[in-house]
């Protein structure tokens, strides 16, 4: 009714009314900035500052930080000190950071190996932002043995294991139903400790962000954004099964082994880890049941032998690609941002396989609460629990 | 915290005053580093490109402790103080004679607040007497009359408190002195007992008062009329500004005081006179055939201690300066808690030229900013 009522405008008066408002926009900021009418705010007190050290790199000309500016101002970098002893640097590009900019300083500190350090930057206004460097050690340049090294150690931790578990494959081809439900359910337990464990991380990582990225928010956002988007993609042409759906595993595994290649990488660079076999064969540990997961939506086909090869590509390498970005370009803001969008992939394969696994199953809502399906979730959770003991530090 | 600076500073000012911070911040950075890069500095010398034994030390080309150092110079003539003059800069007031034929000695004091350079590029809000930290380094003969006209320009109340003899009246605490803005105040008491002494607003709380730079030097020299032995009167000769034993002298006022820029109750600078390495990046000059005496105090706040270690070099103590002879002979190193102030003389008579230097004894401090050179040289070099 109400929209056979409405009148019919020329192109023009369209125009015209979209205009209006923004004219008014325009004409209202001109005022503000102008005349000033929120003069009386400024009660005196100085500019809000804020810095961020994004980066930090120890090698032998002393110690280079990447910081970020946040404050309502252009803020100047007046004096460093490094534990408490005032010490001349440079900062590239020099003068005042704006909002939003970063700068590098560069301070030839002799910093003292295995050594804590504490950066204290001071500005203008006397404001002190401290950085803390827990453990002094040489960064991690990226020459090609330092590469190789970190693509080995990626390949441990990422593709080793989702080998592995590929190669249950046989052996689980001759499951009945309920094998099946037991190694679905497993499946999405052992995918919803890792979404948990992303979400946690990449809000943690968030949290040393600058403020202007908005840690928290951008990481929901992100991992609902990708949650939604590859719902979309996946759903394009009704619902993923089989080798559809183990992509998508798959690929969600890929992320969240991408963002665990992230932290190795950069704990790695800050010294925090001393990756010692130990801790790597954990990780080794802790993610063959990705293996395992991939495999079990395409028991029921015959999948060709390169998609095996394929699967254990996106699902382990991008550990390798984690471990150099962790090492060499490490940022807080993208790596929260990289494990936001995993988490959100995360959970477009839990939906998945739990509704493939309710397809699977003609009474569609008893199954979930079946004893062979919590047992396999709960085993799936508590499995992956366990073995996360073995690698966090 | 917030309310205090909202009644003390003019809005546009500040602005003004940020504006042109950050040109010059950028200035002082690009200054800084170029100096570093090519000034020979009497610290080089200990360098650390020597250290590589362990493969993970990197090797530090061209690293040295002549890197710890502040980056840039401070705007003395902003500041509209300079180290430098400073430590001579004594305030004798304006004298005239009694009836009784006694010198009364006349001070004018006002209470200023002002945004003071601390470190090259590093600002403070200061709380001033006469625009200066220290304030004016007061100086009069035992037994003058003394009137001191404070006003209180400031925008909280303040007092100057003198350690020295005089009324409950006379004090500076709350009722006795203590003015609030707008307000004057004359104390008035008589010069005793001598020594090296100090002065300091004594409103509350006391602590921001003080390191908010509330404080100076207050040095009553002795009449040698009243000493009978004639060695002492001598000392005491040499003591009494004016005199031509005195002119031998090289005297220097020094005030160890610290600044927490970020009010977290710790400082972040430490200095001598304020500004923060200012005499190792303008030693001071030292004409070797001439005793030197410092009038030395600590008005440091929140760090129970400070001290002062001269290089090379040892000299006699006079705690609180009340004696003529010292309290303390040939050491190379005193300590000092709030407030306590003494008499440090020394001589590099002997001594190759060269720069010699001091500083507080507690590395942080040092490393923060306490720390100078002595340019010891001939008269004519």
């Amino acid at each position: 009714m109400s929209e056979q009522s409405q009148p019919t405008r020329s192109p023009l008066i369209r125009l015209f009314l979209v205009l209006l408002p923004l004219a008014a926009m325009l004409a209202s900021f001109v005022w503000i900035a102008s005349l000033d009418p929120l003069r009386s705010f400024n009660n005196g007190a100085p500019p809000v500052e804020a810095l961020t050290v994004e980066r930090t790199i120890l090698d032998e000309t002393g110690i280079q930080m990447l910081v970020r500016a946040g404050g309502s101002e252009a803020m100047v970098i007046a004096q460093i000190a490094v534990d408490d002893a005032y010490w001349s640097f440079a900062q590239d590009p020099a003068g005042p950071v704006a909002r939003g900019d970063t700068a590098w300083v560069r301070i030839p500190y002799p910093w003292v190996l295995g050594e804590a350090h504490r950066v204290a930057l001071v500005s203008n206004t006397g404001t002190v932002f401290e950085h803390e460097i827990a453990v002094a050690v040489p960064t991690p340049k990226a020459d090609a043995g330092q590469l190789r090294l970190q693509a080995l150690v990626g390949a441990i931790v990422g593709l080793l294991p989702v080998a592995l578990g590929l190669m249950f494959y046989p052996a689980m081809r001759g499951l009945g139903r309920q094998g099946m439900n037991v190694l679905l359910a497993l499946t999405v337990g052992l995918l919803a400790f890792l979404l948990i464990d992303m979400t946690g991380e990449a809000l943690e990582l968030s949290a040393d962000a600058a403020a202007l990225f908005q840690g928290s928010a951008m990481v929901w956002l992100a991992a609902l954004a990708s949650f939604l988007l590859l719902m979309a993609i996946g759903r394009w042409r009704g619902q993923p099964e089989g080798l559809a759906l183990a992509f998508y595993i798959a690929l969600g595994i890929g992320l969240h082994n991408f963002g665990e290649g992230l932290a190795i990488g950069g704990a790695f660079a800050a010294g925090s880890a001393g990756l010692g076999t130990f801790l790597v064969l954990g990780f080794a540990l802790h993610n063959v049941t990705e293996g395992i997961g991939i495999a079990a939506p395409i028991l029921r086909i015959r999948p060709p032998l390169w998609t095996f090869a394929a699967l254990t590509l996106l699902a382990g390498g991008p550990a390798v690609l984690g471990m150099w970005a962790g090492s060499l370009a490490y940022a807080p803001q993208w790596s929260a941002l990289a494990l936001a969008v995993g988490a959100g992939a995360i959970l477009q394969v839990i939906v998945e396989v739990t509704s493939y696994l309710m397809r699977q199953n003609p009474d569609r809502q008893a199954v979930l609460f079946s004893p062979e399906v919590l047992g396999g979730f709960l085993g799936g959770i508590a499995f992956m629990y366990a073995t996360a003991a073995l690698i966090k530090v | 915290m917030p309310a205090d600076t909202a009644t003390s500073i003019d809005p546009s000012r500040r602005a003004l005053l940020v504006g042109g911070l950050v040109a010059a911040g950028g200035a002082a950075i690009a200054a800084g580093s170029a100096r570093s890069q090519t000034a020979p500095d009497p610290m080089a010398g200990h360098d650390m490109s020597a250290m590589a034994s362990d493969p993970y030390a990197a090797p530090m080309p061209g690293m040295a402790h002549g890197n710890m150092t502040t980056v840039g110079l401070v705007d003395h003539a902003r500041n509209g103080f300079d180290p430098t003059p400073m430590l001579t800069d004594w305030d004798t007031g304006s004298a005239e004679l009694l009836p009784d034929g006694r010198t009364l000695r006349t001070f004018e004091v006002d209470a200023i607040d002002k945004e003071i350079e601390i470190a090259p590029g590093i600002f403070f809000p200061a709380w001033t007497f006469n625009g200066r930290v220290p304030g004016p380094a007061l100086r009069a003969k035992e037994g003058e009359r003394l009137r001191i006209i404070f006003r209180n320009f400031g925008s909280h109340p303040h007092s100057m408190h003198f350690h020295g003899i005089h009324s409950a009246r006379m004090d500076g605490v709350t009722g006795a002195g203590l003015i609030g803005p707008g307000e004057e105040f004359i104390y008035e008491f008589d010069a005793k007992p001598f020594g090296c002494h100090l002065y300091h607003c004594h409103a509350l709380p006391l602590k921001r008062h003080m390191h908010k730079g509330m404080y100076g030097l207050f040095v009553i020299d002795p009449d040698p009329a009243r000493q009978s032995d004639p060695a002492l009167t001598a000392v005491a000769a040499s003591r009494l500004l004016g005199t031509p034993e005195n002119a031998n002298w090289q005297e220097m006022a020094m005030v160890m005081n610290a600044f927490d820029t970020n009010f977290d109750g710790g400082n972040e600078v430490y200095a001598c006179n304020t500004v923060g390495q200012a005499y190792m990046n303008v030693p001071i000059r030292i004409d070797k055939s001439r005793p030197v005496r410092i009038y030395l105090l600590n008005v440091t706040e929140f760090d129970p201690i400070n001290s002062f270690h001269l290089h090379a070099n040892f000299f006699d103590y006079y705690d609180t300066g009340t004696t003529l002879t010292p309290t303390q002979r040939t050491v190379d190193l005193i300590m000092q808690c709030q407030a306590q102030r003494g008499i440090l003389e020394f001589s590099f008579a002997e001594h190759e030229d060269g720069m010699y230097m001091f500083h507080a004894h507690q590395s942080e401090f040092t490393e923060l900013g306490w720390v100078g050179m002595f340019d010891v040289r001939g008269p004519e070099a």
